[in-house]
Order: structure tokens, then sequence, then C-alpha cells
């Protein structure tokens, strides 16, 4: 298996330098940007969905510019699948743990002071938990009609 | 503040006629994210930050996977026009669609004056509950949690639909039971699959 190094400055994958170096510099903003939307999902408008969706826009972002060898490196499908499936199963765990104090989806956590970042008890938990699985989920989704389907041809016929 | 909602509103209208309309699949793929991305300035100025957000990033993720779907298919220009009957018809069902909405719509409490029986509680009393000062946050993973559950439920089967459409192969191999089974097979056709072993 070659060097990532190697394998990042290979010009004939993935679309230009220009788009290539421009991406280095947004990718980090936007991962930052959604694990921030994820994280304050309790305090500032966003939550778990759209932090998730914008995770995995970076995703795809690294898929289109460098090409799909460099992204399933960071995240194949099959640990896309498993993290999707962990992501549900934490979300339904914490809803479960409510009935230690008596019902379903009881929040159960000590409130703590409004407006700090560990506070509103299991709600950044859930947020945490369906950010990872629409990021996983999502990326999944774009993987397989990138990669199994058909229509999108190039991606296809990069290694075959 | 509401003539430029409907200014929006109007914008949308003409933005979604064109992508219906538009020859060419890419330039009705754009038209539909000029009405995704007017939708998210409408929640906006309605007041709805979490959904605003929600809006611009799904439009922007539906956009890069239907752009990168059209760009590279072959045939992308749509050929001939429906006849005269399809017309009709959705001419008359869209007129009764207007009716029946014309009868529904004054049942509904009118524009910006909700009824707020539960909801005037969950506002109320949603910041010293749940600890949230995000209201919406607050609502959807404590009050409603159940909803939410559904819908990760929802999406998680989508995803298994997604895979299980659109990988490449079956995961099992065929063997001669299965040829048995199956029972329509002509010979030479088991003799061909049959051939590599």
């Amino acid at each position: 298996m070659p060097d990532i190094d190697e394998e990042i400055r290979d010009t004939s994958k993935g679309m230009t330098s220009i788009v290539k170096t421009v991406v280095r510099f947004a990718l980090g903003i936007i991962v930052i940007f959604g694990a921030y939307i994820v994280l304050y999902g309790h305090l500032t408008p966003g939550g778990g969905f759209a932090g998730g969706v914008i995770l995995a826009c970076g995703y795809i972002v690294l898929t289109l510019a460098f090409g799909r060898q460099i992204a399933l490196r960071k995240m194949n499908n099959k640990a896309a699948s498993i993290l999707d499936t962990s992501g549900v199963l934490a979300f339904l765990a914490i809803g479960l743990l409510g009935y230690t104090g008596g019902y379903f989806f009881l929040n159960f956590l000590g409130r703590g002071k409004m407006f700090d970042l560990v506070s509103a008890g299991t709600i950044p938990l859930c947020n945490i938990a369906i950010g990872l699985k629409v990021t996983a989920s999502l990326f999944a989704i774009f993987l397989a009609l990138s990669i199994f389907g058909r229509f999108i041809s190039s991606l296809v016929d990069e290694d075959e | 503040m509401e003539i430029y909602l409907l200014i929006l509103l109007i914008f949308m209208i003409i933005g979604s006629i064109i992508a219906i309309e538009a020859k060419s699949l890419l330039s009705s793929v754009i038209s539909v994210g000029v009405v995704g991305f007017s939708l998210s300035i409408a929640f906006l100025m309605l007041g709805a930050p979490d959904i605003a957000i929600t809006q611009v990033v799904v439009e922007v993720l539906i956009l890069v996977i239907l752009i990168r779907a059209t760009i590279t298919m072959d045939n992308t220009a749509i050929e001939g026009g429906g006849g005269t009957f399809p017309f009709v018809v959705s001419l008359v069902f869209f007129g009764l669609f207007l009716v029946f909405s014309f009868f529904a719509v004054q049942e509904i409490p009118k524009f910006g004056e909700p009824l707020m029986r539960v909801s005037e509680r969950y506002l109320r009393t949603s910041a010293e509950e749940t600890g949230a000062t995000n209201v919406v946050t607050g609502i959807l993973l404590d009050f409603r949690g159940y909803d939410t559950v559904g819908e990760a439920t929802v999406l998680f089967t989508a995803i298994v639909g997604a895979f299980g459409i659109l990988r490449r192969r079956g995961r099992k191999k065929k063997t001669e039971e299965d040829a048995e089974k199956v029972g329509i097979l002509e010979d030479e056709d088991i003799k061909k699959d049959f051939e590599g072993f």
C-alpha cells in the first residue's frame, strides 16, 4: 500500500490542485463547525441532525476532491455501517436507561447550570449519538450511490 | 415582514415551475436548489433558525449528490412532451385539490395565531424542566424523545434499504441446490453458471 502523502499529491486522482488546496484549508473548518453544531445543540440552534449532515458533507467533499481511495481510508463502508448502528443503539440505550428513574426517555442526569456546556442531563449525549448516526449513515448512502451504483461512472472506473 | 415572505414564496413557485419545465436535467436540479435555499430563508424569517440550518445543510448535500449524478449521465436532455390527455387529467386533479383544500384550510388556525395548547406549556417550562436553553432541542430530545427514536428508525431503515438495493452482487454464492430450487433455468444456463467450478 503506498504512502498516504504520496497518494494525496497524486494529481491523476480526484480534482485539480486548486480544489485540493482549498479543500485542505476548508475541511478542518467544516469538521470543527459540524462538531460545534452537534456539541452545542442544547444551547444554540442546531443539534445532532444538522451537525451530522455537516460532518457527512465534510467526508463527501473529501471524496469528491481527493478521489475515493483517500476517503475510504478515513471511513470505509464497513466502518460507516458499524458507526451508524452503534449511534442508533446508543440513542436507544439512553432512552432505555430512563427506566432506572421510572419511564422511557426520563432525563435521569442532573440538569446542571443553565448555559453551561455540560448541562441539560441526557440531551447532549442524545445529540452526540444522533450526530454519529447521521454522519455515518449519510456518508454510507453517498458511498452506496457512488461506489455500488452505476450512474456515477467516473468514480467506479477509477480502479477497474 | 409578510410582504417579503410573499415575494419569497412567489419566487419559490416560479423556481419549481422552471424545475419541471426545463429541458436540461442540470438546470432543473439547480432550480430545485433555488427552491430549497429560498425555503431556508423563509424559515429564518419566520424565526426558526434550527430548521433553517437543517434545510441549508440537507439542500447542499442533496444538490451535491444530484449534480454528481446528472453530470455523469449520458442522456440529460428530456425528449418529447406529454400529450393532451395527461395534461387534462392533471388539470382536473389540481382543480379538485384546490376545491378540497379551500374547505380544509378554513378549519386550521390562522397564520401566525397557533392554538398553543400543549406548546404553551412546553415554551413556558422547557428551560427549567429540561435545563436546555435551546427550546427546540429540549422538546425534541426530552418531551418528545419517543418521536425522535421513530425518526432515527426511519433513517436507519432507509440506509438498510439503500445498501440492500444498491450493492453490486448478492452475498450468497450460487450452489447446486439453488439451481434446483429455481427450476426455471434451462440446462445450458446451469452449465454456463457452473463452468468456473
